[in-house]
């Protein structure tokens, strides 16, 4: 965490009860035992650990956590929701916090599986499903990575495993307009 | 004419500080019947007891009413200070404006008409109060104690030194219970078998010792000083007198079945003592397990291939003490008190899937891990693993394995496990020197005489190194165990190859604790353990006189908890045994013989078991009340159609004037 | 399914004519949006999966899911959908009236029927398979309500049954890292190279898979793990119903056996299952 001066705790903790209340989850009543982060495949690669992600939220240390990597490094396999023994579904926690951190447009930490995340919605609009070359290179083109995964080309290409034009389907056009119909209810929400 | 003299408490500012009690006793000064009214500032201080002594005589009063805490709080105290001044201690009435009035309600005008109220219509009950007396009844001056384990055998020593007689009902084969399958206890290191088997041999010489091992509480009847018990004798089919102990048969029987007593690591014969040093020292055949037996049963259908004749240890036993026409046998005991101390068994960490659901041979519990230290235990003290009987040399162990978790429905801490664990990473570092143990914990609770010190030896003197963090995953790697966990003090996740894996299974109740306590009617919570009548004032009494718990089987507790509770619970018992007779509280039902029409929808509602059935002059079957047995919460007089039933102290006619008075305003 | 996991798309369509389960394929079915739409918009992500589940409705027909996450997000759409509001929220942003009258089953739950025979033609026998079912296929059990979450048996039994040997090891349901691969390559690799590893040292001859996520990260990148964690040897990763269909006599060919970055044709041939 880059603070350099101690943490200075208020008695209204607005953090905690805005993760609280979006979630559902009770977040006071972790009590860091850390079987999430011992669990999590990708803890190791993290800043903090979904532990210390926990007990930030407890401390009311919105900055730190929702400028992390490790909200954006989980993968939502659950393994650490199915065993947390104070029955916290710490996943769902995560996600929300990504979606917070975009919310507020803040910067991800792991810029590249943010665009990445784009890059296949992108994809799921035009298509209405995945299309692997055209995700490869919205990627490539937004995380500005331009030869990325490109050596394996050849191989797939002569197995078969990539189509060049993509399947668009009616569905599309109904991707489209859910996500119209989607933006309309969330902006009369907020 | 009655005169009822009302005296209200300001409780200091409990009941003061929100109810205008001046106005209230003015109000009462003018309520029918009353002659006298006062407020004081403690009523149960001495002073305020005494101004309630001098104003009965002064007054002449001849019912007393006072507006104070509930009556749970002091009833007994007020009922022995109008007593003392003449008055019969039934003809009091406490109406309760702190817990009802004062402590729930902030607005002081609504307070006070409320107190005024609830004093109006304690004083319309009171006026039609009678007096009671109580009874007397004899007692047996014997105790039972059900479960042979360290709790049970010190209950049983210190009764019977105290001059009763007792009767311990143990379900295994002998008493000694869990500490018997314990290498070493903490903080003091001493061997577990050295210091319980003097304890277990003073319990067979006792003079005032009646020992039933195989044995199992079955039905309970009566009341206090006066339960009846049936205890079922399952069929040793060795008869004990003849029986020197000698050891050749159970050397001689072929059969081998995993030994419940070594936790399935070893093995035992199918005529057995559990362990060495059993209590008495004398076999039982396991019906279920002994070949001749099994010939028998297959005999009665000729079903499948016939079973080997067996009979060995007929043969070879010098006293011919085999006795196969032994069968169960339900006796029936009369005490005067009952002790529970059944004691617990060990988180079964088969449900913990992450760990391995117990597949992995070389992750074990720590009560395995105790026998395989245990010089009497299937290795002889060698610790070897499981899997291929090789000297693990990297030992992780997992704390909280069944405690603390919700997740498996074990939110509590067991309270022994930080320390049994810290004993463990000693004793085996003593055991091989080249052990390197971890400890994965969350906390570590050390609250204890000398405990904190030794869990400290355990990290100071022998280098375990203590992780803090819950374990998420084990997985067979080869013929090794990683273990996954987290380092929560620095913030990484931390992997760990282990030859061996020992998790803390925490304590539960032993099997059929709830079983028992609805037998003798007392309560369990949703884990099963006993609850006590108060955990802090009355920890080794219940909700039914007569009946006390102690040890494990009312929540986790270590060995000086469970022999200080074992011993607790006796000086209970003896000084419930040592009064010649008890007296009853007479706020008990009574039948209306002429109203009665024998449907006994009473006898259906009554969880007391009550209610009797009676055939009066004219034939007729009709109820009535053991006035032992009933505790007086009411539950027949709302049962009863006729209104033949009515409970002294809150008869229907008392309830119905405070009614009427709160209506009429 | 119709491009990189072909394979999976192929074999089980050839299985299913077999085994008499007629199968088809919804013709507008939209991505559930995978990780993409539920880590940037939770009501997008529950609003795609719920088209799909109301075309199936419309149909009448059971949904057989190929795909765990596309599994784990129908599952978790229709566990939303039991709230009254959240109901009536997702039924305005698909426009359509939603219900959660679906029943959705991972193919593998479907194929793994024990009531549905199975003509062997040529057993799998001598061949010793890891079954891996990844994160989403068991958890979290409350939502999906499929076998053990730590200790998954469906698929073993299933291998069981094709004369294979299914191995016991502990890392069945460990992440193989998901959809991170293109933006971090190297934690895929490390997962998945971890569970490889242990798949292999439990003596395994290959990985079998339902999903085709997990095939691309264990399948695609053995050769950078090599490169960059010193993986030794290649370990053929196939999805069981390429195994079910081996064993109900197809040709590797016919079930794009070849198609695989990892090659497990040598193997299979050591096995004489080919």
């Amino acid at each position: 965490m880059p603070e350099t001066s101690a943490i200075v705790l208020e008695p209204t903790n607005n953090f905690l009860s805005f993760v609280q209340s979006h979630t559902g989850e009770n977040i006071t009543s972790c009590y860091q035992c850390g079987k999430c982060s011992a669990g999590c495949p990708t803890a190791y690669a993290m800043d903090i650990t979904p532990r210390q992600v926990m007990r930030g939220i407890q401390l009311g240390l919105k900055d730190e956590i929702l400028d992390s990597s490790a909200i954006w490094l989980c993968v939502s396999c659950q393994t650490c929701s199915l065993r947390c023994p104070r029955e916290i579904d710490i996943a769902k926690i995560m996600e929300s916090l990504r979606l917070f951190s975009q919310a507020e447009g803040r910067p991800p930490a792991q810029r590249e599986i943010a665009v990445f995340y784009s890059a296949f919605l992108q994809q799921v609009r035009l298509f209405g499903r995945l299309h692997e070359i055209g995700l490869a290179i919205t990627y490539n083109v937004l995380s500005m990575h331009f030869f990325n995964n490109i050596k394996r080309l050849p191989a797939l290409l002569t197995r078969g495993k990539l189509k060049l034009v993509p399947q668009r389907t009616k569905g599309s056009s109904e991707v489209r307009q859910i996500e119209a119909r989607v933006k309309e209810l969330e902006r009369k929400s907020s | 004419m009655s005169r009822i003299g009302v005296f209200v408490c300001h409780c200091g500012t409990n009941i003061g500080g929100v109810v205008n009690v001046p106005e209230v006793v003015e109000a009462a000064r003018h309520m029918p019947l009353v002659a006298y009214a006062d407020a004081n500032k403690y009523t149960c201080s001495e002073v305020g007891q005494a101004s309630i002594r001098d104003a009965i005589r002064e007054q002449r009063l001849d019912r007393v009413v006072i507006a104070s805490c509930s009556p749970r709080m002091h009833e007994n105290t007020f009922r022995r200070t109008v007593a003392a001044a003449g008055l019969n201690p039934y003809l009091l009435e406490i109406s309760n404006i702190r817990e009802h009035c004062s402590w729930v309600h902030s607005d002081s005008k609504d307070a006070t008409a409320k107190a005024i109220d609830l004093v109006r219509m304690a004083v319309a009950k009171v006026a039609r109060h009678e007096s009671l007396l109580p009874k007397q009844v004899g007692l047996t001056k014997r105790a039972l104690i059900i479960g042979g384990g360290i709790t049970g055998i010190q209950a049983a020593l210190d009764i019977a030194s105290a001059g009763h007689e007792v009767v311990l009902v143990e379900k295994e084969p002998s008493i000694g219970g869990r500490m018997s399958q314990l290498d070493k206890t903490f903080p003091t290191l001493d061997c577990s078998a050295c210091i319980l088997t003097p304890k277990m041999v003073d319990v067979a010489q006792h003079p005032n010792i009646t020992l039933l091992t195989y044995s199992e509480v079955k039905e309970v009847r009566g009341f206090v000083g006066n339960f009846e018990v049936d205890i079922l004798k399952k069929a040793k089919m060795v008869d004990y007198v003849k029986c020197t102990g000698c050891g050749t048969c159970w050397q001689a029987c072929p059969e081998r079945i995993p030994s419940e007593f070594d936790m399935g690591l070893g093995s035992r014969p199918a005529i057995y003592i559990p362990f060495a040093q059993a209590v008495p020292n004398k076999p039982v055949i396991d019906i279920a397990n002994c070949r001749y037996e099994k010939y028998l049963k297959w005999k009665e259908t000729e079903e499948g291939p016939e079973p080997p004749q067996c009979r060995i240890c007929e043969g070879v036993c010098p006293t011919e003490a085999i006795d196969r026409s032994q069968k169960d046998e339900i006796i029936t005991e009369k005490f005067g008190a009952v002790v529970v101390t059944t004691g617990f068994k060990t988180f079964d960490h088969s449900v913990y899937g992450e760990y391995g659901g117990g597949r992995y041979p070389d992750v074990i519990s720590s009560l395995e891990l105790e026998r395989l230290m245990s010089a009497a235990g299937p290795t002889g003290g060698e610790v070897l693993r499981p899997s291929d009987g090789s000297h693990p040399k990297n030992v992780v162990f997992i704390q909280c394995v069944g405690s603390r978790d919700d997740k498996v429905g074990r939110p509590y801490c067991s309270k022994v496990c930080c320390m049994y664990t810290a004993k463990h990473a000693i004793m085996l570092r003593e055991h091989d020197h080249e052990v390197q143990c971890y400890v994965f914990y969350i906390d570590v609770r050390a609250g204890g005489k000398d405990f904190e010190e030794f869990a400290r030896r355990a990290q100071d003197e022998t280098g375990a190194l203590y992780l803090r963090g819950r374990v998420s995953q084990i997985y067979q790697e080869g013929k090794n165990l990683k273990v996954l966990g987290e380092d929560s003090l620095i913030g990484r996740p931390v992997e760990i190859e282990a030859d061996l894996v020992v998790l803390a299974t925490g304590m539960e109740p032993s099997d059929n604790a709830d079983l028992i306590a609805q037998k003798l009617n007392i309560s369990y919570n949703t884990y099963n353990f006993l609850i006590e009548a108060h955990p802090k004032l009355r920890p080794v009494e219940t909700q039914t006189d007569g009946i006390f718990v102690a040890g494990t089987c009312v929540g986790p507790r270590d060995i000086p908890d469970c022999v200080a509770h074992g011993g607790a619970a006796a000086a209970k018992v003896v000084a419930l045994l040592s009064q010649d007779s008890l007296t009853t509280d007479p706020l008990t039902s009574i039948v209306d013989p002429m109203k009665c029409v024998g449907c006994f929808a009473c006898k259906e509602v009554c969880p007391f078991n009550a209610i009797d059935e009676q055939v009066t002059r004219d034939k007729r079957t009709i109820a009535s009340i053991n006035e032992s047995l009933c505790k007086g919460c009411g539950l027949c007089v709302v049962a009863c159609r006729p209104g033949a039933v009515n409970l002294r102290g809150f008869t229907s006619q008392q309830l119905l004037s405070e009614v009427l008075t709160l209506v009429r305003g | 399914m119709h491009a990189t996991a072909a394979e999976y798309d192929v074999s089980t369509r050839l299985v299913c004519q077999k085994l008499g389960v007629e199968l088809r394929e919804l013709e507008d079915w939209v991505c559930c949006g995978a990780s993409a739409a539920h880590s940037t918009d939770h009501l997008l992500s529950l609003a795609l999966p719920a088209h799909t589940l109301k075309q199936a409705e419309e149909k009448g027909l059971p949904l057989a899911v190929p795909c765990a996450m596309c599994f784990s997000r129908l599952k978790f759409t229709l566990h939303e959908l039991e709230n009254k509001d959240t109901l009536a929220l997702v039924s305005g942003a698909v426009g359509k009236e939603l219900s959660t009258a679906v029943t959705v089953k991972p193919m593998l739950q479907v194929l793994a029927d024990e009531d549905i025979p199975l003509p062997i033609a040529k057993p799998l026998s001598g061949l010793k398979v890891a079954c891996y079912y990844g994160c989403l296929l068991v958890r979290p059990p409350e939502v999906v309500g499929f076998d053990d979450a730590e200790n998954p048996q469906t698929m073993d039994h299933l291998i069981e049954r094709l004369g294979a040997e299914a191995i016991d090891w502990g890392l069945k349901t460990s992440c193989c890292g998901a959809g991170v691969a293109f933006a971090r390559l190297d934690v895929v690799l490390k997962l998945s190279h971890r569970i490889l590893s242990l798949a292999q040292k439990s003596g395994a001859d290959c990985v079998a898979v339902a999903c085709p996520m997990c095939h691309a990260n264990l399948d695609m990148y053995q050769k950078d793990m090599t490169v960059k964690l010193g993986w030794k040897t290649e370990l053929p990763v196939l999805y069981f119903t390429q195994l079910m269909g081996l064993s109900l006599g197809f040709s590797p060919k016919e079930l794009l056996l070849d198609k695989h970055i990892t090659n497990p044709l040598p193997m299979l041939r050591e096995k004489k299952l080919t």
